[in-house]
């Protein structure tokens, strides 16, 4: 085990309303195996034994599966480490003496609530919108009562696999939130119980997501590499597909 | 059917099927481009038939129609896209995640729009407009533009020969990126297709780029028409 020093340039502001600014902190005998989070955790007991105000920051299960941490390290989402969030990402992908810059993801869809924190209701109101399958499921069936090839099975499974951490709309250039509606979309899309309404949800979705003012894809692929999920770009083809086809059908 | 087109989705499908109608345009224009090694006669034939053909003159209006749906789309595409994150990122690395050219269509097609423009002053006003192009008569009594004479003497000059050089690569360097996004767009793809998609892609940027360019390179280093 090691220890390191690093400067943390971490974005500061108040309020939705205020402008905001960088603050520069000095943290010494950092271990290089605390994760990114346990850092900061480190960092705000240093500010408020200061008498300073913590840096806000969302997090929760702390173990990469519930998709509420959500920091832009260093201009990566969830920083250098691929296929993890900001809490599986530990120190030891840092070097001494190195300035690390932190932000809060930056789109229109996501309002900074304070500091490091963002609302990503929009996220919900998307998936309120369609991601679900609208009938009355009764009492537990059978395993295996309605067969689906295993490709299919494995595809959905996958999509569903993301986490709605709205890393793919931090990275992409264009703040498109295009790979998590695919996400949403093909994994009900795949199954026989969320075919039926297939060409439904996708329009609704998608109409919500433009009006919530997220940008359109421009297949950098961009995303998929920051995905923590590493969700394909594959699922945004098939939602183009689906969108188009449920257009062209009515 | 409005609200489609309106829609994200809908405004990429028109960038992709526009962008896709004129590739084809590409193919038929670097065909004919091409008849300029095999000399004069056969390349004037050429240009005389494209520029005297009623087919192909009606459906020049589609083609201008074509390349403005696709520029003007570019711009509402990035503007809505620019307002989707109006505050700035201070630190952005994203050479990993994805391709410069990806990343920089906007530019490369503002060069290849620059590059359109010039063009056109070079051949089209000379041809169609201003009719200042050189004559010649043909064999069977003819007469027609000398557009082997307006080409070639423009390419052996290093100055149009480098320019010309140089909108080839551009082309190629969008359509590396263009071409498989196309597919993806109207959702022809899939885990499979997508890199079959995007070796062709590069295939098809490769050969006009390499096509474009081998007729101004010619020009300027065999220097086949004596002034």
């Amino acid at each position: 085990m090691a220890n390191i020093n690093v400067k943390l340039k971490i974005w500061r502001q108040k309020n939705e309303k205020d402008a905001g600014k960088f603050d520069v902190y000095d943290l010494k005998g950092v271990s290089t195996d605390s994760s990114f989070l346990e850092m900061m955790d480190v960092l705000n007991e240093q500010i408020i034994q200061g008498g300073g105000e913590p840096v806000a920051f969302d997090h929760d299960c702390r173990e990469g599966i519930c998709g509420a941490c959500s920091m832009f390290i260093n201009g990566r989402a969830h920083g250098p480490d691929t296929a993890v969030t900001t809490c599986q990402l530990h120190m030891r992908s840092f070097s001494d003496g190195e300035t690390i810059t932190v932000e809060p993801w930056r789109s229109s869809g996501f309002p900074v609530i304070k500091d490091l924190m963002v609302d990503r209701a929009a996220f919900d109101q998307i998936l309120q919108e369609g991601g679900f399958v609208s009938i009355n499921t009764g009492g537990v069936p059978d395993a295996n009562a309605i067969p689906i090839p295993k490709d299919d099975a494995d595809a959905s499974f996958d999509a569903a696999t993301c986490i709605g951490c709205g890393a793919c709309v931090a990275t992409c250039k264009n703040g498109s939130a295009m790979l998590f509606v695919s996400a949403k979309v093909s994994q009900l899309a795949l199954l026989p119980q969320g075919r039926v309404e297939a060409s439904r949800r996708a329009k609704a979705m998608v109409a919500k997501m433009d009006e919530l003012g997220f940008g359109s894809c421009t297949n950098t692929g961009a995303c998929e590499v920051e995905c923590p999920k590493e969700i394909s770009i594959a699922n945004i083809a098939r939602l183009n597909r689906e969108f188009l086809g449920a257009n062209i059908k009515s | 059917m409005s609200g489609f087109l309106s829609s994200s989705i809908g405004k990429k499908l028109i960038m992709s099927i526009s962008g896709l109608f004129l590739i084809l345009f590409l193919v038929v224009h670097l065909t004919v481009n091409l008849l300029l090694l095999l000399g004069s006669e056969a390349y004037n034939t050429a240009a005389h038939f494209m520029g005297t053909n009623p087919l192909i003159t009606s459906i020049q209006p589609i083609l201008a129609l074509g390349f403005l749906v696709h520029i003007v789309y570019a711009f509402i595409l990035t503007a809505v896209n620019a307002k989707a994150r109006p505050v700035k990122y201070e630190q952005v690395s994203q050479s990993h995640s994805s391709s410069l050219v990806s990343r920089q269509m906007l530019p490369l097609g503002l060069a290849l729009l620059l590059f359109l423009v010039l063009h056109m002053i070079h051949f089209f006003v000379k041809l169609k407009v201003t009719g200042e192009a050189p004559m010649i008569v043909m064999e069977d009594g003819v007469e027609m533009h000398n557009t082997y004479l307006l080409v070639g003497s423009l390419f052996q000059m290093p100055l149009y020969a480098i320019m010309y050089i140089f909108a080839a690569i551009f082309l190629a360097m969008h359509l590396s990126h263009g071409f498989w996004s196309a597919f993806q767009t109207i959702g022809w793809s899939n885990e499979v297709w997508r890199g079959r998609l995007t070796w062709v892609g590069y295939a098809v940027a490769g050969l006009f780029g390499f096509g474009y360019a081998i007729v101004p390179l010619y020009f300027l280093i065999f220097q086949p028409i004596t002034l």
